[in-house]
């Protein structure tokens, strides 16, 4: 370029500029700063998504909102709740009783971490968390079981409680393990669905039966 | 040997391409990454014992060395290396539990079964299920029992599961580790034609406890006799199992060890099954006559239960 060859900057221009390449995108947190707003922001954020996977678990339709926005908050809540109310059965003190606050907390995350290990040895697509949150998410129903077992021994434990207690139980271990098989078949090769879903009939299972043999002092 | 070119070819060409040559060959690549060996554990061939030839056939020995250099050999502590002992679908799991309750008499369930594939899903989960129905069952059948009496109090028992499940694990994992320990030091000694490796081991003994599950259910039923003849009856079934695979790995040793061996494995199958209905299951009550007892001013006084 013949024009340019004396081209050249005086010095007391002063140059001043971003040297930097602009990032084509900007992340999400760069706009959305958690540090900025106020507490309770943040904490509505989260209780939010909490409640809108409670609502997914209890009309459980094939979206993918559970498995993709994962949490722990909700598992931790459901189980420690379904271990309180689990406590102040007969004969806590003595080797016959029901389980300790420790074995339901055990069962319940160990049973989900084994399941979840299952699934992925068997070639399951669905992440380790993702897995677990969907797991624990699913015990909603058996919390509420097991809250109107509660209620419903307050009233008396006869018979005709036993036989509502066995109901209740039931229906909601079957929205259980139908919730969470909706939720997690789509996400195992096909010819090992049956593989998959035993284990989770297995885990509500046993925390159904932990719910009706719940014998109030 | 066209069977093991078109396996070969597979690996290269376009899986269109595959298809649309051969169909046929497209399914059996498909079969056989499953079915081979993936394991580290390679057995020894069995020339001289026709019944084992027959189940298993020339034909697995050719694939097994053809595909052996392709088969996945990843380290022992990677993800991978285990994904391979769960690489069974739903209808060989099935297929491996209908072997275990119907056992072929003559028939090898390790080589009619598993077949080189053994896999952890089975043992695992059935000593899971049959942990928790033994508990379940148990406490259901005492209920029962017990109901009526007005000093009964229902308890559900909860401490009995940790139990159950250290004893049936602890069954289904360490005996076949010490029965593996075993073999492999007599097949030190004596050149056995047929050897197992501790997976398989675990396998056969995992799938043997299957039977126990719908016993354990049944044993709710508060009859002493009815118990003892499911107990005997299951107890023949997966014993035979457990004999039938056994056998021919000790029949080369000396008769006694031989012996003494599948002795030992039936009897420890039987202490199992015992221990587990006597802790488990109360005993039904039994209805005795009322003794008579002469009372002291001459009356004679029945003393009822």
């Amino acid at each position: 370029f013949p024009g340019l060859t004396d081209v050249s900057i005086s010095e007391d221009i002063p140059v001043e500029g971003e040297i930097t390449v602009p990032v084509g995108s900007h992340s999400p947190d760069e706009d959305f700063s958690t540090l900025d707003e106020p507490v309770r922001d943040t904490i509505m954020r989260d209780l939010k998504a909490v409640g809108k996977k409670f609502v997914h678990v209890m009309y459980p339709k094939k979206s993918s909102a559970l498995l993709r926005d994962w949490d722990l908050w909700g598992p931790l809540v459901l189980c420690v709740s379904l271990a309180l109310m689990l406590q102040g059965g007969s004969a806590d003190s003595r080797d016959d009783g029901g389980p300790q606050f420790a074995e339901v907390f055990v069962i319940i995350w160990f049973g989900a971490v084994v399941i979840t290990l299952n699934s992925k040895l068997l070639g399951g697509t669905i992440s380790f968390f993702q897995s677990l949150c969907v797991l624990g998410y699913c015990v909603l129903p058996l919390t509420v079981a097991m809250l109107v077992c509660r209620l419903v021994l307050l009233a008396g434990s006869g018979t005709i409680s036993f036989i509502i207690r066995l109901v209740v139980v039931i229906a909601m271990f079957g929205w259980s393990t139908l919730a969470s098989t909706a939720f997690l078949a789509d996400s195992q090769p096909p010819n090992r669905k049956a593989l998959v879903v035993y284990p989770i009939f297995l885990f509500y299972f046993v925390i159904s039966w932990m719910i009706l043999t719940f014998t109030p002092q | 040997h066209s069977l093991s070119c078109n396996v070969l070819f597979a690996e290269f060409d376009d899986a269109a391409d595959l298809l649309a040559a051969n169909p046929d060959a497209m399914t059996i690549s498909i079969d056989e990454p499953v079915e081979i060996p993936k394991n580290q554990h390679s057995h020894l061939q069995e020339p001289g014992r026709e019944e084992d030839d027959e189940l298993l056939g020339t034909n697995d020995s050719d694939k097994t060395e053809l595909l052996a250099g392709q088969k996945k050999s990843a380290p022992f502590w990677t993800f991978d290396y285990y994904q391979t002992f769960f690489d069974v679908d739903t209808y060989q799991v099935l297929d491996r539990i209908k072997g275990s309750v119907f056992p072929v008499p003559g028939k090898n369930f390790v080589r009619l079964y598993i077949r080189s594939n053994p896999d952890l899903y089975g043992p695992f989960w059935i000593c899971a299920t049959l942990v928790f129905t033994v508990a379940v069952s148990g406490n259901l059948s005492n209920f029962f029992i017990h109901l009526g009496k007005p000093t009964y109090h229902y308890v559900p028992e909860f401490r009995k599961v940790s139990i159950a499940a250290t004893t049936i694990y602890a069954y289904a994992w360490l005996v076949p580790l010490a029965l593996w320990g075993f073999l492999m030091w007599r097949n030190s000694k004596v050149m056995n034609i047929v050897s197992y490796s501790f997976l398989e081991i675990v396998c056969v003994y995992g799938y043997s406890l299957f039977i126990y599950i719908p016993t354990a259910i049944l044993w709710i039923i508060p009859q002493e006799v009815v118990r003892w003849v499911l107990m005997i009856f299951s107890l023949c079934l997966s014993g035979s199992v457990l004999v039938m695979t056994f056998w021919p790995a000790v029949r080369d040793d000396n008769r006694r060890v031989a012996l003494v061996t599948v002795g030992t494995i039936v009897l420890l199958h039987a202490l199992l099954s015992v221990g587990c209905l006597a802790y488990f299951f109360d005993a039904p009550e039994v209805e005795v006559p009322a003794p008579i007892i002469p009372a002291q001013n001459g009356t004679v006084i029945t003393k009822s239960q």
